[in-house]
């Protein structure tokens, strides 16, 4: 193991990220070639197996953000810094994967491209937040100050998901519920159900390749946009 | 004479009045932001057809979409003023705590927009052919909370916004997301009590925005420190 620390080049395609990338290819096989097709929606409904893991992937990510921002705060540690950043990326690309798929698969379901649906909501105001934090760390030069600023940011963004769920909740709702995350048993027929964990397992597994990847590589960044000062 | 430093609503109070000062003898920003706002009332009415949809149904909206436009620009100000010459190096070696320097500021935006709005509603109610009592009844109130969860999360934004490269280009950007639950709790509560619905059915939304108000008062206020320079 090389320690980012050490003079080595970090190296993205490492085994995790192979084992990483393995996991979604075969997910998808899976999903393509050996899961039926369901009774109403027909092949539609397959978008859900990337779907539902990409979003998972997304708040997986977004609670790192949160977590992490929190850490600086407290402990001031660079590396929570880098975490956060990390991870805030890798949660503005799978944020965008649920927003992109969403719309493909409401055209034949819903026979509308976007509905002002409680969840769609949700996942675009979370959309926007990320991104904001992105170009808020893009326009500060100085490390501390950056660190320091998206962190406040990072906070005050997860107290604001509750508020913008119950307030985009009582606004009305039309996306399908959760059928797999509830109260009672999975409703899903064993078939799909095992397609739908493995994806999730995949897509989760990526998302910490990703992020790890992101974070071996921020002090290499650092050095390329020739900034850290401060 | 020996001179103790003020408590922190004192020092509070002190920095509110400095700023509601500087703003009463040069009236610069109050003047634009009012006639930005009063533009955007009449604008809107033209961007409907009101043969469609009646004006007291548009009313509601376009307040608080208007409103928390023009409160940006006023928002703006409040520490962009500071950037100049480096004023914000005085209030900082001022004996006061950090978060009397954040209420202060608070406070002064809050009159600001409050001023902003005791124009705004009233050229509503003539513009829209509100019926003026029931109209006041129900928008006073809740230009009130709106207004402080504006300020609360606009304050904050504000001073690390005039740090950054974008300066006021990213105000919008980081403020925006957090006024959604503003705007449609407003919106959706006044749109009730406009059309005489009982109170019960505009109380969901009336809790949301004191509920936000109570947590980003809070909030901001322990991070606002971190906005700072050390």
């Amino acid at each position: 193991m090389t320690s980012p620390n050490s003079h080595s080049k970090p190296r993205v395609m490492d085994g995790v990220m192979l084992a990483a990338l393995a996991a979604v290819a075969g997910a998808t096989v899976r999903i393509l070639m050996f899961t039926p097709y369901e009774a109403i929606q027909g092949p539609a409904q397959k978008i859900y197996y990337i779907h539902v893991p990409a979003a998972m992937s997304a708040y997986l990510a977004l609670a790192v953000v949160a977590v992490m921002s929190i850490v600086y705060l407290w402990l001031h540690d660079e590396r929570s810094d880098r975490l956060a950043e990390s991870a805030a990326e890798v949660s503005f690309m799978f944020t965008t994967v649920v927003l992109i798929t969403g719309p493909l698969w409401a055209k034949p379901i819903w026979n509308t491209w976007w509905s002002w649906d409680a969840r769609l909501n949700l996942t675009l105001f979370l959309w926007f937040v990320t991104a904001a934090y992105l170009v808020l760390r893009g326009a500060i030069e100085q490390d501390a100050m950056r660190a320091r600023y998206s962190a406040v940011l990072g906070v005050l963004a997860a107290l604001l998901v509750p508020f913008i769920h119950l307030s985009v909740y009582l606004f009305r709702t039309m996306h399908p519920m959760p059928i797999v995350l509830k109260p009672s048993a999975p409703s899903l027929p064993r078939e799909m159900l095992t397609t739908f964990l493995a994806a999730t397992l995949a897509f989760l597994f990526f998302c910490v390749a990703l992020i790890r990847a992101r974070y071996r590589l921020a002090p290499l960044l650092r050095k390329s946009e020739g900034g850290g000062n401060g | 004479m020996q001179a103790s430093p003020p408590s922190l609503l004192s020092a509070a109070w002190i920095i509110a009045r400095k700023d509601l000062a500087v703003e009463l003898r040069t009236r610069s920003a109050f003047l634009s932001v009012l006639v930005f706002t009063l533009l955007g009332l009449a604008t809107f009415y033209f961007a409907w057809d009101p043969t469609v949809v009646s004006a007291a149904d548009l009313a509601p909206g376009v307040l608080w979409v208007t409103f928390t436009f023009a409160g940006l620009l006023g928002l703006h100000r409040s520490f962009g003023m500071e950037a100049q010459d480096r004023a914000i190096d005085a209030l900082l070696v001022a004996p006061v705590e950090r978060e009397a320097i954040y209420l202060g500021k608070g406070l002064a935006n809050f009159v600001f927009v409050g001023m902003v709005l005791c124009a705004a509603v009233p050229a509503l109610v003539l513009f829209y052919n509100l019926p003026p009592g029931p109209a006041f009844a129900a928008l006073g109130p809740i230009a009130l909370l709106a207004a402080i969860g504006l300020v609360s999360v606009g304050t904050l934004f504000s001073s690390m916004a005039v740090n950054t490269r974008l300066a006021e280009l990213l105000l919008p950007m980081l403020s925006l997301p957090f006024f959604v639950p503003i705007v449609m709790a407003s919106s959706q509560a006044s749109t009730r009590l406009l059309a005489g619905r009982p109170l019960a059915e505009a109380m969901p939304w009336i809790k949301i925005l004191v509920a936000f108000d109570l947590v980003f008062v809070v909030a901001c206020t322990v991070a606002f420190p971190y906005t700072l320079e050390e």
